[in-house]
């Protein structure tokens, strides 16, 4: 590591074996290298959405007349439509905005605070990683609130009608799990727990992270170091959350 | 003036990139707002749903063009991340169609 922080202007930067590749540091660039390896994985479940939602029929009528059926994929603003402490109100898609407000304001913080690490300002890093620390957090109990909500269902719960053994079985369902739900066919809710909670485990990694980040930055130990560097690493990562929730919103609420 | 972690502090101590990082934030949330309007003005359909896309990743291109500095990063590390994402692209067009044909075969079979 020494090599990579305490070559003068001027030189080529070095690695231990030789010349810096793509003038990024080690750490850099084996967060990037991670990163495009998480893109992968987030990919292959957005992707196995958009499979599994066209292999499905889609709601044909008005937007108006829609109620929830298991025989076609539902329309999300239909499912995302409750906001805590307004019970009953139909509110489509607030409460999943303000989840994406408060994502994209810590993720500008966080460049904030790496923007404040390259100037060694450490008072600015710490105030700019806790505010990434509280947007994290809320995010974090905005879903946590978001799952018990699509777990519990609505009042009402809908009537599915099954063939069962050779007879069909009219019964109402309240809510959903990974075998059955009110809102629609069973891998929709199963994409909806796999999709947001590997995400939402990403951001509880990124608070970790930047909890650890924060604690050394504000016990002096990257001052003694003499670089912030790990601020910029831990925050490609967190942009990177930001990110893929930008996509989720989009495939998953949007479209 | 470079300080002992390599990075050179401009003179007007970071003002100028700050400004910058700020009117990402602006852009991206008057897309986000704009997203929300479409959602509830337009019918759904493959004009609202390219929209949507489009939107989507003029996003991605702020976030990790100015938020993950990429932008500014050696062209070799921007080819390097960007090339791969073609497979991902590829994945999603073969895996839509194939989910068209399941829902097909479904229905030929009933």
């Amino acid at each position: 590591m020494a090599s990579t922080v305490t070559s003068t202007s001027g030189e080529p930067k070095l690695w231990l074996g030789g010349v810096e590749p793509m003038k990024a540091s080690y750490g850099k660039l084996m967060m990037w290298f991670f990163l495009i390896s998480d893109t992968f994985t987030f990919s292959a479940l957005l992707v196995s959405y958009g499979l599994i939602r066209y292999s499905f029929p889609a709601y044909a009528g008005e937007v108006a007349d829609f109620a929830f059926s298991n025989l076609y994929w539902p329309i999300p603003e239909k499912v995302f439509a409750a906001v805590p402490f307004l019970h009953g109100v139909y509110l489509p898609l607030v409460f999943v905005g303000i989840m994406t407000f408060i994502l994209i304001a810590s993720s500008v913080t966080m460049v904030l605070a790496v923007e404040a690490g390259h100037r060694m300002d450490r008072k600015n890093v710490e105030k700019y990683l806790l505010w990434t620390l509280l947007g994290g957090i809320t995010f974090l109990g905005c879903q946590a609130w978001e799952w018990a909500h699509f777990i519990h269902g609505t009042d009402d719960g809908t009537v599915i009608r099954e063939f069962i053994k050779g007879d069909w079985v009219e019964r109402t369902v309240f809510g959903a799990n990974l075998k059955e739900n009110q809102y629609g066919p069973v891998p929709f809710a199963d994409l909806f727990f796999f999709i947001t909670g590997f995400h939402g485990t990403h951001v509880f990694s990124g608070v970790c992270l930047n909890y650890l980040v924060f604690y050394r930055a504000s016990t002096g130990f990257y001052d003694r170091r003499g670089s912030y560097e790990m601020v910029e690493k831990v925050g490609l990562y967190w942009h990177f959350v930001d990110l893929v929730w930008v996509f989720v919103f989009t495939f998953f609420y949007l479209v | 003036m470079t300080n002992s972690n390599g990075h050179t502090v401009p003179d007007d101590g970071g003002a100028a990139h700050r400004k910058v990082i700020w009117k990402t934030f602006w852009i991206l949330l008057i897309l986000t707002a704009i997203e929300f309007l479409i959602a509830f003005t337009m019918h759904h359909g493959p004009l609202r749903i390219s929209i949507f896309v489009a939107m989507t990743i003029v996003k991605a291109f702020y976030i990790v063009g100015e938020f993950m500095h990429l932008k500014h990063e050696a062209k070799t590390l921007i080819w390097t991340i960007l090339i791969p994402v073609i497979f991902v692209v590829w994945l999603i067009i073969a895996l839509l169609y194939e989910g068209g044909s399941i829902f097909n075969d479904v229905h030929i079979l009933r």
